[in-house]
């Protein structure tokens, strides 16, 4: 879990490291926008701009989504936030702690068959 | 083959977490309540973080202690006490590290040599449910917090004036 995170936020600071895409926040800031307007506005190719944009979804900066021709971009909820999301990471730290309180039992387990073999079941 | 762990909200404060043990209840209880064994589970290798120092009196009225660092950075403290504690079966403690944490109960059922151990943690409002992070894992919301600010900044459209570029590299 704190290797995903850790991606993550590596994504996030790799996403914010160039000029365009801190600009591109910016523009989504004030506005939802096609990734055409974007093109247009930061005087690219479509297909540079469509790089961009997909590095800062990549991040979870942004969310994209096509209806009909026009790929519209917007601000992304970074916080992935979203029940699912959140149950997940609560279930993934208690699954793996737990994963790992089997090791012990195990142990303990074998420790006392081992102190009282009249005992063994 | 490893047992499942369930997570699920009960109610709006409430969440809760079951896993069975293939283990008697005291078996359980031991590994939770000695430090040394206690040591060896909570904090999962694979989250990469490190239990810097554990120090519990796990008994009613007695208080623990943990610290947690990730990565090298500057261990984060866990606190709290122990409203109940009934062997092999009940532990209540509190959260006190914020104002809104949540209280903890362990219960301990024994059938057939096997344990169900359920988990909750009541919070004190929703919101403080929503907010709640996985312990450990808040080990890294300076990181977060310093990338926020640095959204925010960016979304105020005052970010090329004040952008430092080192915040960059972490």
């Amino acid at each position: 879990m704190a290797q995903y995170s850790d991606s993550r936020l590596d994504a996030s600071f790799a996403a914010l490291s160039d000029a365009t895409r801190r600009g591109v926040l910016e523009q989504l800031g004030r506005s939802d926008a096609s990734i055409t307007d974007l093109a247009d506005k930061f005087h690219m190719t479509l297909t540079g701009m469509k790089k961009h944009v997909a590095v800062l979804e990549e991040a979870g900066l942004v969310s994209t989504e096509k209806v009909g021709r026009v790929r519209t971009c917007k601000l992304g909820a970074r916080d992935l936030e979203d029940a699912a999301a959140w149950i997940k990471r609560h279930r993934d730290l208690w699954n793996a702690r737990f994963n790992e309180l089997d090791q012990v039992v195990e142990e303990l387990k074998r420790n006392e068959r081992a102190e009282r073999p009249n005992r063994r079941k | 083959m490893k047992n499942p762990t369930t997570v699920e909200r009960k109610s709006d404060r409430e969440l809760v977490v079951t896993r069975t043990f293939d283990a008697p209840a005291r078996i359980i209880f031991q590994a939770w309540s000695k430090p040394e064994l206690f040591r060896r589970w909570w904090i999962p290798k694979s989250m990469g973080m490190t239990l810097v120092s554990y120090e519990a009196d796990i008994r009613t009225g007695g208080s623990y202690r943990l610290e947690i660092s990730h990565q090298g950075s500057k261990p984060m403290a866990f606190f709290g006490k122990y409203l109940e504690v009934t062997p092999h079966s009940r532990m209540v403690w509190t959260n006190e590290e914020s104002t809104d944490s949540p209280v903890t109960t362990v219960t301990l059922e024994e059938k057939g040599g096997k344990t169900l151990l359920v988990l909750s943690e009541l919070h004190p409002s929703k919101a403080a449910l929503d907010a709640a992070g996985t312990g450990a894992l808040d080990a890294m919301p300076e990181t977060f917090g310093q990338l926020d600010e640095l959204v925010a900044e960016l979304l105020a459209g005052a970010a090329r004036s004040t952008m430092r570029a080192p915040a960059m590299r972490p």
